[in-house]
């Protein structure tokens, strides 16, 4: 078991520093999920498919991550709050190499 | 007044596969939708999205999941009220529950199944001000009626099918119509991204991309648009009667969580041990909208769900009745259209 160390800031601005496993074939938005930093039914709405914006964060620190399949391309061009370091979180593998991520959850649509 | 035995609020596969439980039970059912078709989020956002855990399916699309239940619960005759959102609910002196849509057809039956999934399905409002100001004043978030669009300028927004299917419709009916999209790329079929490009090139469609609209302007209704390309910041300020934003749909747990349910992160509780009844008797929650300890939003889940809940549903529909569970293979499975599929009887022959 090998974890790594994720900062998250929620939605209400509260920064949670979570452990998080490297092999356990988890993403980003499972991750938020499982130490439950946003409420069941406003994350990970499609469950993981790039299909909605609810895991939307943005990329605070410097890592090098995956680049955007088409599919996260495109729900980020029809989603809200967007900013250059937007991703899905859903599309974040957690890999070792994301040691000391620091991301911030992107608010919940209306 | 629409009447049944279990009128199921949300068509998706769990709702789809209680008619075929309760219709072994010879218990009638009729569906409410807020989609204009049956399927729920496998029909909606990944009808072409192949599932891996259903049983006995080592691989199967959603949307041929959607139409391998159609079928296999057609001989039980369900009703459907599509396209129309539950809004309200009201308990009989009888015991039994009108529900109420947002169009105003009522519906009674003495069981209510919640299969809601994650809530029914609203559209993506973009962030702009007043854009509730000139709802059904100009702005639309669904197109209902083309004709509306007669010799009218017309703004689209979005970059998936709705958006480019409508845009190409558009063109031979609204005297202009413009499709705003935040990138130069489309995601939708490739026949109708390519049929908009023919039509820009006609002259036809108006695109302009990267680019998104940044403010709505008019008095009593719509009367004019800002764009601003992503690009170069360039702000194009359009004369615009309609503006109609495609950008999906999401589910909103909604009205539901008025009906006095105990809901608990964003789903309803209900009894695990026994037949996934709520706190109200005669109303059960199966599938995604459910929650107790250890739930699984998983649709093999909701169809054990589906199954348990209906046992519960006869016994209170009739309470004097003591039902013996059948397995198909030996009762078959007799529809209320009167069509009957049993097992082929073996031949008794002896062999000379």
């Amino acid at each position: 078991m090998s974890d790594i160390k994720i900062k998250i800031t929620d939605r209400d601005g509260v920064l949670h520093e979570v452990d998080a496993p490297t092999d356990m074939n988890m993403n980003l938005m499972e991750v938020v999920r499982t130490y439950e930093l946003a409420p069941e039914g406003t994350i990970g709405i499609c469950g993981g498919m790039a299909m909605c914006a609810s895991c939307q964060c943005y990329v605070k620190s410097d890592h090098e991550l995956p680049e955007k399949s088409d599919d996260e391309e495109a729900m980020l061009a029809e989603a809200f709050f967007v900013e250059d370091n937007s991703r899905l979180g859903c599309q974040i593998h957690i890999s070792p190499e994301l040691e000391g991520l620091e991301v911030e959850l992107a608010p919940e649509e209306q | 007044m629409i009447k049944t035995d279990i009128l199921i609020i949300g068509a998706g596969p769990t709702g789809l596969f209680t008619v075929f439980e309760a219709g072994l039970l010879q218990l009638k059912c009729h569906l409410i939708d807020a989609l204009p078709q049956p399927g729920g989020q496998c029909a909606e956002i990944y009808p072409k999205k192949p599932i891996y855990d259903i049983p006995g399916f080592p691989e199967v699309l959603a949307g041929e999941l959607v139409d391998n239940l159609m079928d296999q619960i057609k001989p039980f005759q369900p009703g459907f009220t599509l396209g129309e959102r539950a809004d309200a609910i009201e308990k009989l002196e009888d015991g039994s529950f009108v529900v109420t849509t947002n169009k105003g057809t009522k519906h009674n039956a003495p069981i209510v199944a919640i299969a809601g999934g994650l809530g029914s399905f609203e559209p993506r409002k973009p962030l702009l001000d007043n854009l509730s100001k000139f709802e059904d004043k100009g702005v639309a978030y669904m197109i209902k009626e083309p004709e509306v669009y007669r010799d009218k300028k017309v703004l689209i927004a979005g970059g998936g099918d709705s958006a480019l299917d409508w845009s190409i419709f558009l063109a031979d009916v609204a005297s202009e119509v413009t499709l705003v999209h935040r990138r130069n790329e489309f995601r939708g079929a490739l026949d109708s991204v390519e049929k908009v490009q023919q039509l820009k090139n006609q002259g036809k469609i108006n695109l302009i991309t990267p680019a998104e609209v940044v403010q709505l302007r008019g008095d009593d209704k719509l009367s004019g648009i800002v764009v601003r390309k992503t690009d170069n910041s360039e702000e194009i300020d359009l004369e615009v009667d309609n503006f109609i934003p495609l950008f999906g749909l999401s589910p909103k747990l909604g009205p539901i969580s008025e009906w006095g349910l105990e809901i608990e992160k964003n789903a309803i509780k209900v009894d695990n041990t026994l037949d996934y009844q709520t706190n109200i008797p005669g109303i059960y929650a199966i599938g995604d909208i459910n929650t107790y300890p250890g739930k699984l939003k998983l649709i093999l889940c909701g169809f054990h769900e589906a199954t348990l809940m209906c046992q519960s549903a006869y016994q209170r529909i009739h309470p004097d009745k003591k039902y013996v569970m059948k397995y198909t293979t030996v009762g078959g499975v007799t529809g209320f259209d009167g069509s009957k599929k049993e097992a082929p009887k073996a031949v008794v022959k002896a062999i000379e």
